[in-house]
């Protein structure tokens, strides 16, 4: 990508009086050499796998290790049942039951998206499927969307890093979260400031979020920590809709996100050597896993 | 990063470094081997040895000898896919000495008699990188046009490589030397903008001191 920051997006958006999509996708036939039309194909690609990955959860699919599975189906269930009435609201549990299920399908084997990383591939598409469903049945608009992601995950990438080994969980949902706050804020009829500062929000409510999977699988705490970046995005566009800006600006929150990667200590960067990993419960489950292994 | 390594790739989960990039090495390993793979016996290095059963690590690398892509979603069925096909495979674990945490050796050999070892690593979000052939250390990704030359060590070859390449108009992108002792085995690693026509490459195979030719286009 040949911009640095948002700034320099922002500026490009401003002086060629360009949407934040068409900057991206401009940039895009650049960098690859290639035509608008190849361009937007192969993001329609992207997103018909996006959509086929939501259409093909097993709700009774378990991962090899035993750790997830069904709780995807779960949510779904409660959804419909009426038992109690929801604190979320069917649109937004129906948003959560998509993360759940994404990420549940990557712990399977399931073919899914990376968007930015396997383990976070859970954000982008429980977002954007529900509202594409229920909300706006327009593939160009959220193929638009797929661009102000895109680049705010190219920044990301950037400017600090996508890897939970390198910056930690922070790196994986937090950017992930932050480009669905920016999706879902152009989606929602947003301008390129307002896109920017959820994509911010987004990060710095992720800001320290540790890597610490159990017996080092992307399964557990990793599925549900795509319900959170779900939510996380939603409720940070629509502050950045509100009008509430970031006292921080969107580049300097992403280097404060570098910079707390690196002071994370490695047991805490995807090693499975501390946090949730290190548990009474999540050194059993690593044990009884590394036997079952030696006996077959 | 380009832009669908944000969104993408498209992947059979649950890891791009433990899955896709696996998948990947096994995918590059059968095209360097040339033949179909008959016995692979596969070392696991670090993090790979450590947590890769969890990730399918093991299905994903033969599923790649099996010449499967990162989407395909028969990857977790790999093991009866290799079966039926006759293609034997044994898994292990090593310590290897300064080679990166998700390292896998390949030890193959082919229905025609074709060996091969490779060294490969995943260096993240699927893109892998070989890291040594039949014990030389090399460094490509196999992400352009690839020409492995494999000589003796003596004066001449690396001339009649790249005027040959000149001749076809296939532009050179980097080319790397190596060899195990003066004298000896030598390895030239020539990645290119162009694609290497098909009688170059057996012109080159034919000419003396030239042991082996290898050549890999896998961009699709």
């Amino acid at each position: 990508m040949s911009y640095q920051s948002f700034e320099q997006v922002l500026q490009k958006c401003h002086t060629e009086e360009k949407e934040f999509w068409r900057v991206i996708l401009e940039d895009d036939m650049a960098e690859r050499n290639v035509s608008e039309e190849d361009s937007m194909e192969h993001m329609r690609v992207t997103w018909d796998a996006m959509l086929l990955a939501a259409a093909t959860y097993e709700g009774n699919l378990n991962s090899s290790s035993g750790l997830v599975g069904g709780d995807g189906r779960r949510m779904e269930e409660y959804i419909h049942s009426a038992v109690t009435e929801s604190l979320c609201g069917e649109y937004v549990d129906t948003c959560i039951a998509g993360a759940l299920q994404m990420g549940e399908s990557n712990a399977c084997m399931k073919r899914i998206v990376a968007a930015p990383t396997a383990g976070a591939c859970g954000v982008l598409p429980a977002v954007l499927v529900p509202y594409f469903q229920k909300r706006c049945k327009d593939t160009d608009k959220i193929l638009k969307a797929m661009y102000v992601a895109a680049g705010i995950g190219q920044i990301i990438a950037t400017r600090s890093s996508i890897s939970g080994a390198a910056g930690g969980c922070q790196a994986e949902i937090g950017s992930a979260s932050s480009m669905a706050a920016g999706a879902l804020t152009y989606l929602q009829g947003g301008n390129c400031e307002q896109i920017a500062t959820a994509a911010a929000m987004a990060m710095k409510n992720l800001l320290g979020l540790v890597c610490d999977p159990v017996a080092g699988l992307v399964e557990v705490p990793c599925v549900k920590r795509n319900v959170i970046g779900t939510v996380n995005a939603m409720s940070c566009a629509d502050m950045a809709m509100a009008g509430i800006t970031s006292r921080i600006p969107p580049d300097q929150v992403m280097d404060a996100m570098k910079e707390v990667g690196d002071k994370m200590d490695t047991s805490l960067r995807e090693t499975a050597l501390g946090g949730l990993a290190r548990t009474e419960e999540g050194m059993k489950i690593a044990e009884k896993m590394h036997s079952s292994h030696k006996n077959c | 990063m380009n832009l669908f390594d944000i969104l993408g790739p498209v992947m059979v989960g649950p890891s791009s470094s433990h899955t896709a990039g696996a998948v990947r090495i096994g995918y590059i390993s059968e095209k360097l081997l040339q033949d179909h793979v008959r016995k692979a016996e596969i070392l696991l290095h670090g993090s790979f040895a450590t947590t890769g059963i969890g990730h399918g690590t093991d299905k994903a690398l033969i599923a790649g000898l099996l010449g499967m892509h990162p989407d395909d979603i028969r990857i977790p069925a790999s093991f009866d896919l290799a079966k039926k096909v006759g293609m034997e495979f044994t898994f292990s674990t090593v310590t290897l000495k300064d080679a990166h945490p998700n390292t896998a050796v390949l030890r193959l050999s082919g229905e025609h008699g074709r060996k091969i070892e490779v060294q490969a690593a995943s260096i993240g979000g699927g893109r892998i990188l070989i890291a040594k052939l039949d014990g030389i250390e090399v460094n490509f990704t196999a992400e352009k046009p690839t020409l492995i030359v494999h000589n003796v060590d003596q004066p001449g070859h690396v001339a009649q490589v790249t005027s040959m390449l000149a001749e076809r108009n296939v532009n050179i992108a980097t080319l790397q030397l190596y060899r195990d002792k003066r004298g000896g085995y030598a390895v030239m690693v020539i990645e290119t903008d162009q694609e290497v026509p098909q009688d170059s490459v057996e012109w080159l195979e034919q000419l003396n001191g030239i042991i082996k030719v290898t050549y890999i286009n896998v961009e699709d």
